[in-house]
């Protein structure tokens, strides 16, 4: 029985690019889930988180911990500031602040971010926090929408954020944002770019090993937006995202991309647990 | 330009104290190219003056080779309460201050 269910799945799991590893870790559960939803386009085997789940800071140097400790120090925290100036201007046609609604966000925004990416009721769809920000400046304050990667932006999710800083990241799969998990994690399967690499290949296989000069994490975004010392700067998750797409040579989808959202929603499935970490700091 | 100064908030007079102040800015070394090969105007900040109840107490000159975001630290003797005054300027001619207060007991 167990061998047919591999030989039922294989194909499936071919086309996804998954190693052979996979397969032999199907049990006979899955096969039976697999049997019930026979003739559906989804598979029943859901992936496996990395065991034990360690955010990319474990995989830094000492120092640069430090520094993301330092509350003073962390030269995110430059962002976070920004953002909580931000939080009290008012923008826009009806002259309203974020803090005019939300309050003291100190309060009002503690482990909101822990929940994100999530669906938007009223616009239908998946949003992450810079999604939700831009929701807000269109609905209530008559605002332009925030370009993605831009210091505003970056400011504002950086200091919702780190509102949750210790919280575990807790998305849960529902009817509505189950479409997104699973294209999210199709698109983490799947091989991509001249490199012809998964995201598993490296964050699932690999991590803990060498990249050059780079130690391999397990790819989890509890920490963003982060401050990395190779831009200089704070940057969001779909910038980070870029920066891989980037080295395994594949085409480089914008950031709020529909993508790169479904494969944030995935990531945050896949970090569950772990504590929420904004700003990090990383190499 | 968004910059954070930390001193202690109280101290006892006489006691040496720890000033850190961190900028956010693009200290530009003048070193690097856009993508269309144009070279990118060197833009740091130059002169950084720290005032301790108006007397100066530290001046740093910096330049090309300090990183983003330049993060400094010194030492100063608590003498009087009042407050520690920072300002700068880069080579855009864009200016900044910040300051933080200081309580000194005893």
């Amino acid at each position: 029985m167990r061998g047919e269910g591999l030989t039922a799945d294989s194909s499936y799991v071919r086309s996804l690019g998954l190693f052979i590893g996979v397969h032999r870790r199907l049990s006979a559960v899955s096969f039976l889930l697999l049997l019930m939803f026979a003739g559906g386009p989804a598979p029943a085997a859901e992936p496996q988180r990395p065991q034990p789940l360690k955010s990319g800071g474990e995989f830094s140097s000492s120092e640069l911990r430090a520094l993301q400790a330092d509350d003073f120090g962390n030269p995110g925290m430059l962002w976070v500031v920004r953002g909580e100036k931000l939080w009290g201007e008012a923008a826009g046609r009806n002259g309203k602040s974020c803090a005019a609604c939300h309050g003291d966000a100190r309060q009002s925004m503690k482990g909101v971010a822990t929940h994100y990416p999530k669906v938007d009721p009223g616009a239908a769809r998946l949003v992450n926090l810079e999604g939700r920000v831009n929701l807000c400046r269109e609905r209530h304050q008559g605002a332009e929408p925030l370009q993605y990667e831009s210091e505003e932006l970056l400011g504002l999710t950086a200091y919702v954020a780190h509102q949750s800083r210790g919280m575990p990241v807790n998305v849960t799969i529902d009817l509505q944002n189950r479409k997104s998990y699973e294209r999210g994690r199709d698109f983490y399967y799947a091989r991509r770019g001249q490199m012809n690499l998964s995201c598993s290949h490296c964050h699932d296989r690999n991590w803990g090993g060498r990249l050059l000069g780079e130690t391999i994490s397990q790819g989890h975004g509890n920490a963003y937006p982060i401050y990395r010392l190779e831009w200089q700067t704070a940057g969001s998750l779909h910038r980070r995202f870029r920066s891989c797409l980037f080295g395994v040579r594949a085409e480089l989808l914008p950031g709020g991309s529909q993508e790169l959202l479904d494969l944030e929603f995935y990531l945050a499935w896949r970090a569950g647990g772990l504590p929420v970490e904004t700003p990090g700091v990383r190499r | 330009m968004v910059a954070r100064v930390q001193v202690p908030q109280q101290v006892k007079r006489g006691e040496l104290i720890e000033v850190r102040i961190a900028i956010q800015h693009v200290m530009e070394t003048g070193f690097r190219y856009d993508d269309r090969g144009r070279a990118i105007p060197k833009n740091v900040i130059n002169t950084l003056v720290a005032r301790y109840n108006d007397t100066e107490i530290f001046r740093a000159e910096l330049g090309s080779g300090i990183a983003a975001n330049p993060f400094l630290q010194f030492y100063t003797v608590a003498e009087a309460s009042g407050e520690i005054e920072f300002s700068w300027v880069d080579d855009a001619g864009e200016k900044g201050t910040e300051h933080a207060a200081i309580s000194v007991v005893g």
